[in-house]
Formats: structure tokens, sequence, C-alpha cells
């Protein structure tokens, strides 16, 4: 099969959307020639135009409220935000209008919109243009959250949240946008809701999604070499959840790994942690590790940027604390 | 006005005087706990929800606010969906779930009362942009008040629309309070409407208790956007008659200014003369108006009453579809 990078799986997710289904329409920032700050829509300017595809002053809150209003009157926009950091300005259009209208209309309203933004860290630029907010969006009732680690899901992913009648958070992560992975030429989607396992095992699960699923790749490796055998489950959609396939994994491993990128206090991170337990503690030969950030906002030097966030050592350290047991 | 049919005329008394008897019946419920939590009439605001929903069509979108009930009886909204949504049942406009602040209706074309000061105004962008694509002609009311002139999403969002010539119309109601704050106190330019010029749109500056102005100086906006001449902002003047809800004694407020507005520009009995001193209706007219529409809201108030409650069960399995 081809492989492709990140963010051509993107582009071509919204491609075909938008080639399927005129009312698909993008606004954000620098998304004109500029091509959005990674690309991920190089050249779309000229095959759309200004019409479908609109370049927007620096107005977040604006642009998601352009987002949600056209989502009510008949359109599917896609409302870029570059970075997740930048949520913060328009928190009130995403968690108090767009995440609640469908509901407290009684349905007389719905907001189909997608808002792709990007977090992470790694790239050297410091503690606002960093974070994992992602916990933020899963504790709002009212809003999907999908963040897609690889090609093949990126694209999937993103055609079933451009045909969703809800508004859908769509978080990438800024250093797996050239990576590549295998993507069909046919036409597919992925639903939300369904887990993926990244990688089959016996002795340990560990969950991770977004970046950290590469990471744990890379501990599944070097573990391989020990005789330990993890089984990866990525759960591709944080908001729906398919605790199931975690639950499932664990029944069958009896030990747990969780891990976050986002910082551990309040993180999503800490709530599989407490759905396992309460779901499947019997199942448990030892207590569930969390591998996640620290709480910090993230520092700009290199090598204290990459002391706060895990890595496939940290994962391969605590697999083996709770493999030992 | 002069163009206006004596049946429109007729039809505009008529929503004034439904909205001014709705709210007051609002008020009474609330004061006897049928209606709780929060409620913001709009007494003496009528001639802006009425002036500025006449002068559009019913293709044509709104955006309103807490303040919010008179926007939608003069978008032509069901009194009884409307109260019953207010006493909290099932059969209410939003299922029980919203309240006053949440009322909408997609075949209304109206896009929702908000709970958030300012929360509507980047919406009404959105819907702009769905006009401007659609290149069909309709227009978007945004409504919002004084104090939301001052958040930040009116900047962001008045800019934007600017920017992309949206078929916009920016309706502030300077009703003079944000809760308690008067609004010569908290805007730092003369007039709202003099906001309009940092956005390279047109700003009116009218008396929002005068209906034909209202009418005739939205109609123009609407017109001026239809053509695809981009967004207006119009600062229409009121008063709030009461406090920010009706258990706010207003004790900020002049009672001299209070007294002034109450007597000398009262929308609705302006209107009235207005319309007797033209000869169009007499005094049998009114009194048969008052009936109708007090048998109106007497039978919403019945019907919301007599409905059901929201399901428990029902709402527990739709928790889980969220």
């Amino acid at each position: 099969m081809r492989e492709i990078e990140y963010r051509e799986a993107i582009r071509e997710a919204v491609i075909e959307e938008m080639d399927s289904d005129e009312k698909v329409f993008l606004i954000g920032e620098d998304i004109g020639v500029y091509g959005g700050a990674f690309r991920a829509y190089k050249g779309l300017i000229d095959k759309y135009g200004p019409e479908r595809v609109i370049n927007t002053p620096i107005s977040e809150a604006a642009i998601i409220g352009a987002g949600i209003g056209a989502a009510l009157t008949g359109y599917r926009p896609i409302a870029e935000i570059m970075f997740i950091d930048f949520t913060t300005l328009t928190m009130d259009q995403i968690v108090n209008q767009a995440a609640k209208i469908r509901y407290m209309t009684g349905d007389s309203l719905n907001v189909p919109l997608v808002i792709r933004t990007q977090g992470g860290a790694g790239r050297g630029v410091a503690a606002q243009h960093s974070q994992s907010l992602e916990a933020w969006f899963y504790h709002v009732p009212g809003l999907k959250v999908v963040m897609p680690a690889t090609s093949y899901d990126v694209k999937g992913l993103l055609k079933t949240a451009i045909r969703d009648d809800n508004p859908v958070m769509f978080i990438e992560h800024k250093m797996i946008y050239l990576n590549k992975g295998p993507v069909p030429e046919e036409e597919y989607t992925i639903p939300f809701g369904k887990a993926d396992i990244k990688r089959e095992g016996e002795d340990v699960t560990i969950f991770a999604y977004s970046n950290m699923v590469f990471k744990s790749l890379e501990a599944a490796g070097e573990l391989q070499k020990d005789g330990i055998s993890c089984e990866i489950i990525d759960p591709r959609t944080l908001v729906p959840l398919d605790i199931e396939a975690i639950i499932s994994s664990v029944k069958k491993t009896g030990r747990l790994v969780v891990v976050s990128e986002a910082c551990r206090r309040g993180s999503v991170a800490s709530d599989i942690s407490a759905m396992v337990t309460e779901e499947a503690f019997d199942f448990l030969d030892a207590p569930i590790k969390i591998v996640a950030g620290l709480n910090t906002p993230i520092p700009y030097n290199s090598t204290l940027e990459q002391a706060s966030i895990p890595h496939a050592a940290d994962i391969v350290k605590a697999v083996k604390e709770i493999v030992k047991k | 006005m002069t163009n206006i049919s004596k049946e429109a005329k007729i039809e505009m008394l008529k929503k004034l005087i439904e909205i001014r008897r709705f709210e007051e019946k609002t008020v009474q419920l609330y004061q006897t706990a049928k209606i709780w939590g929060y409620l913001h009439p709009s007494l003496g605001q009528e001639a802006i929800a009425v002036g500025a929903c006449s002068a559009i069509t019913g293709d044509d979108y709104i955006v309103s606010t807490h303040r919010g009930h008179g926007h939608c009886i003069a978008k032509g909204a069901n009194l009884n969906l409307m109260m019953a949504e207010l006493l909290g049942k099932a059969t209410g406009y939003c299922k029980g779930r919203g309240g006053s602040m949440h009322i909408a209706d997609t075949e209304l074309k109206m896009l929702g009362a908000n709970g958030i000061v300012g929360g509507g105004i980047p919406i009404s962008v959105g819907a702009g942009f769905s006009c401007k694509m659609d290149g069909n002609g309709k227009v978007v009311i945004c409504f919002f008040g004084d104090g939301a002139s001052n958040n930040g999403v009116f900047h962001e969002s008045l800019n934007m629309a600017s920017v992309f010539k949206l078929p916009v119309i920016y309706i502030c109601e300077n009703n003079l309070y944000a809760i308690s704050m008067c609004s010569r106190e908290s805007v730092a330019c003369k007039n709202v409407g003099d906001r309009a010029s940092s956005y390279g749109m047109p700003g009116y500056i009218i008396d929002g208790n005068d209906l034909t102005e209202v009418y005739e100086t939205v109609k123009k906006a609407a017109d001026d956007a239809r053509k695809g001449n981009g967004p207006s902002l119009i600062e229409a003047q009121t008063y709030r008659w009461g406090g920010h809800h009706p258990n706010d004694p207003g004790a900020y407020k002049d009672k001299e200014e209070a007294d002034y507005y109450k007597k000398e520009k009262d929308p609705v009995v302006n209107f009235k003369k207005k319309l007797m001193a033209e000869g169009i209706i007499t005094d049998r007219d009114i009194d048969k108006f008052e009936d109708e529409i007090k048998k109106m809201i007497d039978d919403s108030v019945k019907f919301a009453e007599e409905s059901p409650e929201p399901e428990l069960d029902k709402f527990l399995e739709e928790v889980k579809q969220i």
C-alpha cells in the first residue's frame, strides 16, 4: 500500500469531502496561500477559491462563532485553530455555545462543526504553543474529541468528523505531520468510538493516543527483547471512548499502563485509570501505572522540554515495574 | 413609514401588545414561583424587536440575547411553546431543557437566545457567511445590548463581518443598563453607534422606542446588506423598565429617568397613539386586540400548566447519547 504523510492524509480527507459535499468549507487563520501553519491545506485556495477557503483575521472566537453560525444554517464548516493553546481565546464559543446548542434548544438546532487544531510539545515552541489540552474538551458534555495518531486514522476519522452532525474537536499533534503511513487509494471512513489495537500482546496493556502511540510502540519493541509482550490500545477517539476494548484487553493481560503527554493532574489518563479500576479491578494483577507529562508549563530549553513529557524509556520503566509483580 | 400598509401597521401594534402582555404575565408567574431560574423581561424595549423583525422577511435569520422573549414573539414564535418552556415543560420549545435564555426555532430562522452576554455576536458572523454563500439575498439580524458592546467578541465579529462584507445587521439595544452598570459609565465613546466607524460600516444612532424609526433604519440596513454592501451597526436607544430581573429593584437607577421613559417614551402607548392619530385604529379596536391577546396568553399559560414534565427515564436515556 502507498504511504503518505499525516498532513497529506488530512488534505486528502478534506478534498474528498469538499468535492462530495458543497456545504463543506474551511475557515481559519493563514489557510490561504500560506496553506495552514503545517501546510495541510496546501493548494486548496487555488482549488476551491476564497469562498470555500476563508482566510480570516486573527479572531479565534469569531472563527469558531462563524463556524457555529454557518453550521446552524446548513453548512459543514471545518474551523481551524492554529494551536490548541489558542482555543483558550474561544472557550465561550466552544464550551458554552457549540457543545450545548443542540441539547439546550431541545434539538431545535444542531452544530455540524469540526474544530481542527493541534497540540503537543517537542518543537521548542515553549509554554504557549506546546500544551496538551484535550482533557478540557473531554470534560465538556456535548463535544466529541478525536486524537488520531496515524495517516490512516487521521484520514478516516476526519471524514467521519465532517459528516457528524455535532461538534467535534479534532486534535492533531505537531510532531507527526511528516510521519508517513499506509493509506489505501480507495475511500474509507473510520467510526468514532472504535479503538484500534496498534500492537497485539499478552503481558501488559498500554493505553496510548496521538503521538504517545509511537512512543509506546518504541517501548514495546524494547520490552519484547526482554520477553515482555505488550498490547497497545489506541482509542483514537476519547469521546466517544471505546472503554470495552480497554477492559477486554486488561482482562487478557491483567496489567495496564496509561500513557499521556498531557500533564497528569486532571488528565484523561487519570479518568481511564479510574474507569478500569471500577470496571475491571478483579482482573488486575498489579496496580495501574500512569505515565504522563509533568505538571509544568512546557519549557523552551530542549533538555527541559524533553524532560517534561513521557518517552519510550519512561513507558519501559513503568511496564517493568508492574510486570515484575 | 408611508409605504407601509395599514394592515402591516396593525400587525406591528398587535405584536407590541403581545410582547408587553406576555412579559407582564411572565413577571407575574415568576413572582408566584411558577417560573424559576432567571427571567429577563424586555418591558420597555418592545419597539426594537417588532420594528426590526417586521423590516425583514421570514427567511431572514435573527440571533437573540438573554433578554429575548420580544425577539422570539416578533419573529413569530408560538406563545404556547414559549410559555411551556418557561415553565420547564416537555412540550416547550427546548423540551424543558433550556428555559428563558435558550429558545430557538429553525422554522422561524431564530438561531437562539443566549445566556452568555455577547455569545451570539460571533454566531451571527457564521450565519452571515452562510447567507453570503447561499447568494439568495438573505440577511441576519444580531441583537445584543450595550454591555455586550464592551465584550471582546463584539470587536472580532464586527471586524470580520465587515472584512467579508457579510449581510448582518448589528442592533445594539442600549437600554442604559448592563445589570447595574450604566452604559454612560461603561462605554468609552459617546455612543455605541460611533463604534461603527472602527469597522468601516455605517453606524446609526436612533430612538429605539420609536417603532417607525427602528423599522425604517433596519429596512435600509437590510437593503444595503442584500445588495452586498455589508453590515451595519444600529444603536437603538431605549430603556429597561425593570431591574435586571424581576427580583432586582434597580436601586442604582434614577427615579426621574425611569418615570420619564415610562411616561413619555412608552413604545407601545406611543405607537398606539400614532395609529389612532392616523385614523387607522380606534379605542374599540384596541380593546378587541387586548382581548384577543389576553386570551392567547391565558391559553398559553393553560397549555403550559397542563403540559407534562420532562420524563426522568427519557432524560437518563438521552444522557447516554451525549
